[in-house]
């Protein structure tokens, strides 16, 4: 479980996070939604401690990354994986290569075992045949599922997502979606995911929470959302036609 | 513009002390050293050759002409040559293309990896990326220095040599004798602490500069202007401040 608390964050004058209090479930997708500027993602880079909140705290089964030092919170960081917007691999390194790097750095396995490993989270988002391309060789769609493998390699507890559809035909999507939501049930991984996406929400919502102006203010499943009448979930959610359709679609 | 070269200079003192850390895994860091004395050194011989060949041929032709006594030995020629090769030209003016070439291209990829989110990708795995990334790059680039300083008086010597024979301005016999006429081997040491400083100076600064791009390729591109810029200024004035602590 990650527990944010009173998470306060600005940028100059302009305040993003006015005492965000948040709680991500174990063994769940938490997606995390709002328009942009609603705080999403520095409240994510905050959690990953990419940003220095000004006040708050962020705890990982009750260790407070806020109030450790470089090294604890990279220590505490090997226990998460990410899976970036632009996916960030290594363009010079091969798919492999990419995946096999946290197991350079912090295990002692034997450079066979390490293979075995990465050829078989390779094979868990089924790019196995991709191992020895290189980024650029892969379509977005692939180097979304590299970045998975690559995040799940090391058996994380924590799995971030920023955005992980943008970008991709809406069946591609619904393949990375339903992969993180295996995966997710299947290691027992706490995963939030920030998107824009309400397809996502609805194929993967376990956990939704909605954001405005550095808070929350809404949260629930993706059952509940299409039924919820508050005004911030009406804004968002049920602005296009298609969601409209689908409102009307369920009030009968 | 002095608060903002004082603050620039406090961030760049804290960069180092994030750079200079324990590694994660020495065989890592190890790996990345040997690829990168490959890319930052041994892929610039060829160009510390050709430069210094032919500033070595351009010194030797100057010289002639303007020593052009019968009073003056002709081996005084290849005394100048040698002295302008070894104290000036080879550690500085080598250092001031390598800063042109290795610090746009050490600041340029790194700032690509700040902006495709390469290095946030380290951050998170738990890697120190300032020191992964830039660690070997310094030490890479300092310890390969030296051998690029003796490509580079080699060459130039061996230009200026070629250029007084072809050009029949200066007999082999007269070059060979003025190179080795009350040689002073500190030369050596002199330049040898010249190119090791710059060297530092030239990726660290680089790095500096591309490890904190924020936006998009036009800020790479910036970037890689500034810390060229940075690095000439920084080589043109330690070079006046060493000369001054080591000649005098």
């Amino acid at each position: 479980m990650i527990e944010v608390k009173n998470l306060h964050k600005s940028f100059g004058d302009q305040s993003v996070l006015k005492g965000l209090d948040i709680v991500m479930h174990t063994g769940k997708c938490n997606l995390i939604i709002g328009s942009s500027g609603s705080g999403k993602t520095v409240m994510l880079k905050s959690m990953l401690g990419l940003l220095h909140p000004e006040a708050g705290s962020i705890a990982f089964d009750g260790r407070d990354i806020l109030s450790m030092v470089p090294q604890e919170a990279r220590k505490l960081r090997q226990e998460m994986g990410m899976v970036f917007q632009g996916s960030a691999l290594f363009t010079s390194s091969t798919i492999a290569e990419n995946v096999k790097m946290p197991l350079d750095f912090f295990t002692s396995l034997s450079e066979e075992e390490k293979m075995d490993r990465v050829h078989f989270c390779l094979d868990r988002v089924r790019i196995e045949n991709a191992a020895q391309k290189f980024p650029a060789e892969l379509s977005g769609g692939m180097q979304k599922r590299v970045a998975i493998a690559r995040a799940i390699v090391l058996n994380p507890k924590y799995l971030f997502c920023d955005e992980p559809n943008s970008g991709l035909d809406p069946e591609t999507a619904m393949v990375i979606d339903n992969l993180i939501q295996d995966i997710t049930q299947e290691y027992g991984m706490t995963t939030i995911v920030n998107t824009h996406d309400m397809n996502s929400v609805l194929e993967i919502g376990e956990h939704v929470m909605l954001l405005k102006g550095g808070l929350k203010v809404w949260e629930g499943s993706k059952e509940e959302i299409l039924r919820a009448d508050t005004p911030d979930v009406q804004d968002y959610v049920f602005r296009s036609h298609l969601m409209k359709r689908v409102r009307e679609a369920l009030r009968g | 513009m002095v608060y903002r070269f004082l603050i620039g200079l406090g961030a760049y003192w804290a960069f180092l002390r994030q750079v200079f850390q324990k590694p994660e895994k020495g065989s890592e860091y190890l790996k990345s050293f040997w690829r990168e004395f490959n890319d930052l050194g041994v892929q610039s011989i060829p160009l510390v050759f050709i430069v210094s060949f032919f500033m070595g041929a351009v010194l030797t032709i100057q010289t002639a002409l303007n020593l052009e006594d019968p009073l003056i030995p002709r081996y005084y020629i290849a005394i100048a040559v040698r002295e302008g090769i070894l104290l000036e030209f080879a550690p500085t003016i080598v250092a001031l293309i390598l800063a042109g070439i290795v610090g746009s291209s050490i600041s340029g990829s790194i700032g690509n990896m700040r902006i495709t989110e390469q290095i946030d990708a380290l951050e998170v795995m738990g890697i120190n990326p300032a020191s992964y990334l830039v660690m070997p790059k310094i030490v890479a680039f300092v310890l390969f220095s030296p051998i690029n300083l003796i490509f580079a008086m080699f060459s130039g010597l061996l230009g200026g040599y070629l250029a007084g024979w072809w050009l029949e301005m200066l007999a082999p016999g007269d070059f060979i004798q003025g190179l080795r006429l009350e040689f002073n081997t500190f030369y050596i040491v002199y330049s040898m602490t010249k190119v090791l400083i710059f060297s530092f100076f030239i990726s660290s600064i680089s790095s500096y500069f591309g490890f904190r791009v924020k936006g998009g390729a036009l800020e790479v591109g910036k970037a890689s202007t500034k810390a060229v810029i940075a690095s000439i200024l920084t080589i043109i004035v330690f070079n006046y401040i060493l000369t001054d602590l080591l000649l005098k």
